[in-house]
């Protein structure tokens, strides 16, 4: 099934939801006002559902917008999610922050997203994109003066490469067939492209990978598990960490932001595809993931019932650092 | 965090974890001067330092 049939039954699904009143939202993507840059957006009514639309640039992490608390109110919602964002529903709804009730998944098999700067960087940067169309396994770009085929699996995110999980682990509705479960990337292979290192070439290689940081927390925003109603960025009294965009402070702020996803992030990848400057914000997420996962066999959002292994306490737990 | 300040290349020794309980004065005086130790070992830290000159 390829993205245009999706796309084609999640308005269906949405359409059939809306007016039979069993939810009060679906929240999906539409079209962007510029290429490979579709955007969330919620149906309110059947009307709104033509709107919908499924394409390999959905990026954003669905799962963000129900926490707030005005959907809450609004009863159940339908939201779309392939693999990850299923998980992150998941989790949201382990750390208390939704119900299952509250939530109507309507499941996608990730196609694995693309990453539209790789796209841009195919092409060339100087070149304006005006239209991009998907073809079977290729992508086919459009500007002025060109017109070029690219391999989808040359400009996959890195994530979607790595990712152990395409299929939505809970699901009331599952459009097309479930697929296989990986990209056919290794995640310990990427995980940790530092580790190698010595001290000083690790710290060299961290401070670069952040130096173009504007601190604009477009990377916090599209996080679903950054639901904090006032984050430790933003609090003045006492001011945790600085503002600046000193190296100190922006290196502070990202080390925080990747520690307080310990054991929770589910590698969707929303960070990196929200960031203005393209930084790789994953290089300290996933080096966390896979650090849980070794000490602690735990990936996060695949089951409802498992642990958090951050919130419960065993006697086993890994602790050869406490002296 | 400690793995993570690790792979950041902050030196492991500049961290320290000890569950030390009231009662165990001699440990935790131990633990203070080993950390103590450690850290003045290494020197002064070069990151994750703010100069408040070039930063204003």
């Amino acid at each position: 099934m390829d993205n245009q049939e999706v796309a084609q039954k999640i308005r269906e699904v949405a359409k059939k939801l809306l007016s039979e009143g069993k939810v009060s939202c679906v929240i999906g993507f539409e079209k962007g006002t510029v290429p490979m840059r579709e955007r969330p957006f919620f149906a309110y009514t059947p009307e709104e559902a033509d709107r919908l639309t499924w394409t390999s640039f959905c990026c954003n992490n669905l799962a963000n917008f129900l926490v707030r608390r005005d959907l809450g109110e609004a009863g159940k919602v339908a939201v779309v999610a392939q693999g990850c964002v299923s998980r992150s529903i998941v989790g949201l709804i382990k750390e208390n922050q939704i119900t299952r009730e509250q939530v109507f998944v309507i499941g996608v098999p990730s196609p694995g997203m693309l990453d539209r700067n790789k796209v841009q960087a195919m092409v060339g940067a100087a070149k304006v994109i005006t239209e991009v169309t998907e073809d079977g396994a290729d992508l086919i770009v459009k500007g002025k003066d060109f017109e070029e085929r690219v391999p989808r699996k040359k400009v996959m995110r890195d994530n979607c490469y790595t990712c152990v999980q395409r299929n939505p682990v809970i699901v009331d509705e599952l459009i097309g067939k479930e697929s296989e479960p990986t990209h056919g990337g290794n995640i310990d292979k990427v995980a940790a492209p530092w580790e190698k290192l010595g001290a000083a070439e690790r710290w060299a290689e961290f401070a670069e990978n952040y130096q173009s940081c504007i601190r604009c927390y477009a990377c916090r925003d599209a996080c679903p598990l950054c639901y904090c109603h006032v984050c430790f960025v933003d609090e003045a009294q006492p001011q945790w960490c600085g503002k600046t965009q000193d190296e100190t402070d922006v290196l502070t702020y990202h080390v925080l932001r990747a520690f307080h996803c310990a054991g929770r992030c589910t590698d969707c990848g929303a960070c990196e595809s929200a960031c203005p400057m393209g930084i790789k914000v994953r290089k300290l997420t996933s080096k966390i993931e896979k650090d849980i996962r070794e000490m602690y066999g735990y990936q996060p959002g695949m089951d409802l019932e498992a642990q958090p292994p951050m919130s419960v306490y065993k006697p086993d737990d890994p602790q050869e650092f406490i002296k | 965090m400690k793995k993570l300040l690790e792979y950041v290349g902050i030196e492991p020794d500049r961290l320290h974890f000890s569950w030390i309980s009231s009662a165990e004065a001699e440990k935790f005086q131990k633990t203070a001067t080993s950390v103590a130790e450690a850290v003045r070992a290494l020197g002064p830290a070069q990151h994750m330092i703010k100069d408040i000159r070039k930063v204003a």
